[in-house]
């Protein structure tokens, strides 16, 4: 699903007066599921890795929180409106001396395909790891850029 | 570990913090998921942490109370507009309650690729000790 917003993330600054409404938004909609127990599919794919997604005037920022993930594993694929990324997570196992307390992280394979809503220029595409984020920048195609026009 | 790797993973949430004890300013707060592991000299803890750079974390030990935060700077420029949002990004918070004795000064903490890799040695005290019994 794809729905526009004007405005920015949480805490960084207003953008608009309905910024503020719309975390409101999806927070009462993060509470609804948590009390339904059926998480939403409001904005999620329910695919790894969730992925945000933003554009500007000449690209698409595609984002993706892949800790631990280095840009060997990760497989990137630009088509005519797609991206695919895939991959795998891999987490150093310990010896067979070591007890765990606690295990939350897991390792495993993802791919995902992101449909953008207009052309792009798959020859152009740029990704990059840092800090665990995988930030994809998707120039659009040319002829999808707005363009300015002069009056005369 | 043959069983992991054709794993498929999934989506999960990530866990919000419901009442931080420290929130003083607005933004969300979230709980990195953790492994931890002990080794006989050492307890291992690894914490995800996507998108935090060393300079915004504090790593903080007292009275047997481990608490990591982290702070995440916006990767976002101003004039992005933005599309779809499946996750949200925010602060990180957790405390635990370490119950083996650490020896505070040989802390090793190690943040790359998003992972917090945090070595606890342990102090070297106890040791089991042998009492033999004489007896004339």
């Amino acid at each position: 699903m794809i729905y526009r917003r004007v405005f920015g993330l949480p805490g960084w600054g207003v953008r608009s007066p309905f910024a503020e409404l719309e975390q409101l938004r999806r927070q009462i909609g993060r509470m609804v599921d948590e009390f339904s127990g059926t998480p939403s599919l409001s904005g999620r794919a329910g695919v790894f890795p969730a992925v945000n997604v933003s554009e500007n005037r000449e690209n698409y920022y595609l984002r993706a929180e892949l800790p631990g993930v280095v840009a060997a594993d990760l497989d990137i694929q630009a088509t005519g409106k797609t991206i695919s990324v895939a991959g795998e997570r891999k987490i150093a196992g310990a010896d067979e001396n070591t007890r765990y307390h606690r295990r939350e992280r897991e390792a495993g394979k993802f791919s995902r395909v992101i449909s953008l809503p207009d052309d792009i220029d798959p020859d152009q595409v740029k990704a990059n790891m840092t800090d665990g984020v995988l930030t994809v920048v998707v120039p659009k195609a040319e002829k999808t850029k707005p363009h300015q026009i002069t009056v005369k | 570990m043959a069983d992991t790797e054709s794993k498929e993973l999934k989506v999960r949430v990530k866990q919000e913090l419901a009442t931080p004890a420290e929130q003083t300013r607005s933004g969300l707060v979230f709980t990195p998921s953790v492994d931890i592991y002990e080794t006989e000299k050492e307890i291992i803890l690894m914490a995800d942490m996507p998108g935090l750079k060393a300079k915004d974390l504090t790593i903080d030990l007292a009275d047997n109370t481990l608490t990591l935060s982290g702070d995440i700077e916006p990767f976002e420029s101003p004039d992005e507009e933005d599309l779809i949002i499946e996750y949200e990004v925010g602060k990180f918070y957790r405390q635990f309650t370490l119950s083996e004795v650490i020896d505070q000064s040989k802390i090793d903490a190690n943040l790359s690729d998003g992972v917090l890799r945090l070595a606890l040695p342990k102090v070297e005290k106890a040791k089991p000790r042998r009492i033999e019994v004489k007896a004339d």
